[in-house]
């Protein structure tokens, strides 16, 4: 079943890839046939007014639907369409046919993708490809503005192509409802000529890097979280392994992935929609500039300015909302675009790369012992009785999290704010103290909740190791699953964010 | 004449403090952005005194500069999100004049009074 499958994948891979190059073909011919002015005095393009003697051409060619009278390269819709791009020196007639003729890949239709492809698509790439394998949620339309509310529960690939279809219809669509693996990467991105990194996680950074360097495809990667964006065109130009032509890529700048523990996502940290919408856009501008430019075509062999790598910087609350670094070239030990680089195609479809391992999974916290934990539902029987002691319900979410909703009670004690160290003391214990009101019994047993219960585990060892519990006198423990095991098990009205 | 006397003792007595001030501390502006300003007081913009040398008489570098910011600076208990086996945790770009740190000699990097020196965190989400 697997080998018909793969077969399958490979199929279409090839003839989409064909359908590509006959794209490219039909376009090439189109702009050599072009470039000469017509020798007869051209006759302004006037509306294809019903040509004299139906020609052959036309009888049997209704698939063009260009009428042999119509010496253009681009279809009259076109020009009227793409003429507030195409007056632009940067573009050109030229450009807007290299971006009919351009194959560009979008991976991810979230955050980024939206815009990237609603912007690629308005342009007029011939083909655009889209991989996702996530469905609409709620929570994504507040930044995913290709979605709607209406699609919540549809494939995000359908919904992002239907939109883009809305907005354009000539561009030809291809999406792929699945994520990008090492198995089929190799298929989906042969067939593009520029590939968008618009996922949210170092795995797949890697992976789309990897396999960047491997096809030789240039990859525009961005990211954004919070208020903060990146932006950093890789592997451009995209030279074989081992040339020092090539531009840097992802493992260039970021050999080392970073610790698991440290990866944030928009879920958990946050993200302003027009943050994450500013870097979509900017990738769909260096994808037309790229592509326009004629970069990667073969028959563009003029010697270019040497490319200065840069990543930008975008800071929605700093003073200067963007800032450009100039950044490294190629790594001489890189371990995928170096010369000593064993990456190969063949290697990367076998699995040989564990992107999930590369990058470390972040286990989840379990430091406390079974009798340190109470359910949710046993701190509600807490909160109902009358005989026992409701105790100190601490709340380590951030505030911004607390102000939402919380549990009655309970007092808000950032977990940032058990790490911040007190420089006067050795031990610091005194100021730590601080929020401990000073009405709660010595014995008053303490219960930490934060969001999905793993930090609360740490502040629950934290307050033993700083003496709280008195040797077992009081009980400190915390609430396990957090708020979102409150949700479940106790209020289900309660918003979780 | 006296008064001209005193103004010249003056202006070399300044004088001489703002070399010493020169060779004895150097002023840069140290930057935190994706993230990493949480661990030093949710602020992004550090303006530093820094000695100009270290305890052997060596001129600081950015590895100095990296410890120093974690012993003086970071308020914030978690160092492994700043620091991991001794070297700046990966993940984090270090960012000098606007350069690429790598284009600078990284770690060995000597710093220049009124350096600016950025700490960008990667950002993954999308």
């Amino acid at each position: 079943m697997d080998l018909v499958t793969g077969k399958v994948e490979r199929l279409k891979a090839q003839i989409l890839k064909t359908e590509v190059e006959l794209q490219q073909l039909k376009t090439q011919l189109a702009e050599l046939e072009a470039l000469p002015p017509p020798p007869s005095p051209p006759s302004p393009p006037s509306p294809p007014s019903p040509p004299s003697p139906p020609s052959e051409a036309q009888v049997q060619d209704k698939s063009t639907e260009i009428s042999p009278e119509w010496k253009w390269p681009l279809k009259e819709e076109e020009y009227a369409r793409y003429g507030r791009q195409i007056i632009l020196p940067s573009v050109g007639i030229r450009g807007q046919l290299r971006l009919k003729s351009a194959a560009v890949l979008v991976v991810g239709a979230g955050g980024l993708g939206c815009p990237a492809a609603a912007y690629l698509a308005g342009a007029g790439v011939g083909t655009l490809g889209i991989v996702d394998g996530d469905t609409v949620e709620v929570s994504n339309l507040h930044r995913q503005i290709a979605h709607s509310t209406a699609r919540v529960g549809m494939k995000k690939v359908d919904s992002l192509i239907q939109y883009c279809r809305g907005l354009n219809p000539e561009v030809k669509y291809v999406g792929y409802d699945d994520h990008l693996t090492p198995q089929n990467a190799e298929n989906v991105v042969s067939a593009y000529d520029v590939v968008l990194d618009c996922t949210d996680h170092p795995t797949s950074r890697y992976l789309i890097s990897d396999i960047c360097v491997l096809l030789g495809k240039p990859l525009v990667s961005a990211s954004a979280l919070r208020t903060d964006g990146q932006l950093i065109v890789l592997n451009n130009p995209p030279a074989a392994q081992g040339s020092t032509d090539g531009g840097p890529c992802y493992r260039c700048v970021f050999p080392k992935p970073p610790p698991a523990g440290s990866v944030i996502s928009c879920g958990e940290g946050g993200i302003l929609g027009p943050v994450v919408g500013v870097m979509g856009v900017l990738q769909a501008l260096e994808a037309i500039k790229l592509i326009a430019a004629g970069t990667g075509k073969e028959n563009n062999s003029i010697p270019k300015e040497p490319l200065t790598p840069s990543l930008l910087l975008f800071s929605a609350n700093s003073s200067t909302l963007f800032r450009s670094i100039r950044m490294r070239s190629r790594r001489s030990n890189c371990f995928a675009c170096s010369a000593s680089s064993t990456l190969t195609p063949k290697e990367l479809k076998a699995g040989s790369l564990d992107y999930v391992q590369f990058c470390g999974v972040a286990t989840p916290i379990n430091i406390l012992q079974p009798d340190e934990r109470i359910s949710a539902t046993y701190y509600n029987t807490i909160l109902a009785s009358e005989t026992e002691e409701r105790g100190l319900l601490l709340d380590v979410r951030e505030k911004e999290h607390f102000d939402i909703a919380n549990i009655p009670g309970a007092i808000n004690i950032p977990f940032s704010t058990f790490q911040t160290r007190s420089r006067s003391t050795s031990n610091g214990d005194a100021s730590h103290l601080e929020w401990l009101p000073e009405d709660v019994g010595s014995d008053t047993p303490i219960y930490v909740v934060c969001r999905v219960g793993n930090d609360s585990q740490l502040v629950t060892k934290k307050l033993k190791d700083m003496g709280l519990d008195k040797h077992g006198e009081r009980f400190i423990g915390d609430i396990k699953g957090g708020m979102k095991a409150w949700k479940l098990e106790v209020d289900q009205t309660m918003p979780f964010t | 004449m006296a008064a001209v006397m005193a103004t010249t003792t003056e202006t070399t007595g300044t004088d001489k403090a703002s070399e010493n001030a020169d060779t004895s501390t150097l002023s840069i502006m140290v930057e935190f952005t994706g993230g990493l300003e949480m661990l030093f007081s949710d602020q992004r913009r550090h303006a530093l005194s820094i000695p100009a040398v270290d305890n052997n008489s060596k001129p600081v570098t950015i590895a100095y500069l990296i410890a120093y910011l974690c012993e003086n600076t970071m308020r914030d208990t978690r160092k492994e999100l700043f620091i991991l086996d001794d070297h700046l945790r990966p993940g984090i770009l270090v960012l000098i004049n606007d350069a690429d740190w790598e284009l600078e000699g990284e770690e060995t990097y000597e710093i220049q009074d009124s350096d600016n020196i950025l700490f960008v965190s990667t950002l993954h989400g999308g």
